[in-house]
């Protein structure tokens, strides 16, 4: 996929993630593509909901020797 | 797209592991576009104080008090087996081996996503706290500010 962004959040815990997804997707246009990468547990849940009540949309999401990417396009 | 919803929160406790449970709510609904505010009270005024000694004018019973209180995050003890302090230290020398992120940089990563912080000026008057013992950014207020900001919010919490 193609994103705008590469976020690495490998290795930090909750809040981490989100606080800052949230703040490089702050940097972005409507229509870019935040990529994260995220090796807390809790992320799968926790970007689906960040998305989900942030107005942006949670285009994919994989896993990868233990490393969760996500691809999160901005509403 | 970005709803202007609020959450607060009542900070009452002054426990090291209470006042991160607060904080990662807080930041992480900051970083989920809420308006928060933060309601420190009584115990939980600790959490705001500077960590050097600040020399003010004070009467005995305040400067006892002040003396009893822990000053600021990293000399909070923990709710359950904190042992004297070593529960704290022993909890804090795991967390670190975890990078989990401090109260410290919690309450800074706080700062820094605008989440309004308000010390209760009445327990500041019952504790002898005064405003140039506790960290910049802070606001100062009552209960009618603090009914306010609930009145407006979809999320309430008392800690």
């Amino acid at each position: 996929m193609n994103s705008t962004q590469v976020l690495d959040t490998k290795g930090l815990s909750c809040p981490m993630p989100i606080v800052k997804t949230k703040k490089a997707m702050d940097t972005l246009n409507s229509g870019d593509i935040l990529e994260i990468l995220a090796t807390d547990k809790g992320a799968v849940n926790d970007l689906a909901a960040w998305s989900k009540s942030s107005g942006h949309e949670l285009l994919d999401h994989k896993e990868e020797d233990g490393v969760f990417k996500f691809w999160i396009k901005k509403g | 797209m970005e709803q202007q919803n609020k959450s607060t929160m009542v900070v009452f406790s002054g426990d090291l592991d209470k006042a991160m449970a607060s904080f990662i709510i807080a930041t992480g609904a900051a970083a989920m576009g809420k308006q928060v505010t933060m309601f420190f009270t009584f115990w939980g005024l600790n959490i705001l104080r500077k960590e050097e000694y600040v020399k003010v004018e004070k009467s005995f019973m305040d400067k006892m008090f002040a003396k009893m209180l822990p000053r600021g995050p990293e000399k909070l003890g923990i709710s359950k087996m904190n042992m004297g302090g070593l529960g704290a230290k022993f909890m804090k020398s795991t967390m670190k081996k975890k990078n989990i992120v401090t109260l410290k940089e919690l309450i800074e990563m706080a700062q820094d996503l605008d989440v309004k912080m308000v010390a209760c000026t009445m327990s500041m008057d019952v504790m002898g706290i005064t405003k140039e013992e506790l960290i910049d950014g802070l606001d100062y207020a009552g209960v009618a500010s603090y009914l306010a900001d609930a009145d407006e919010s979809k999320i309430n919490l008392f800690i």
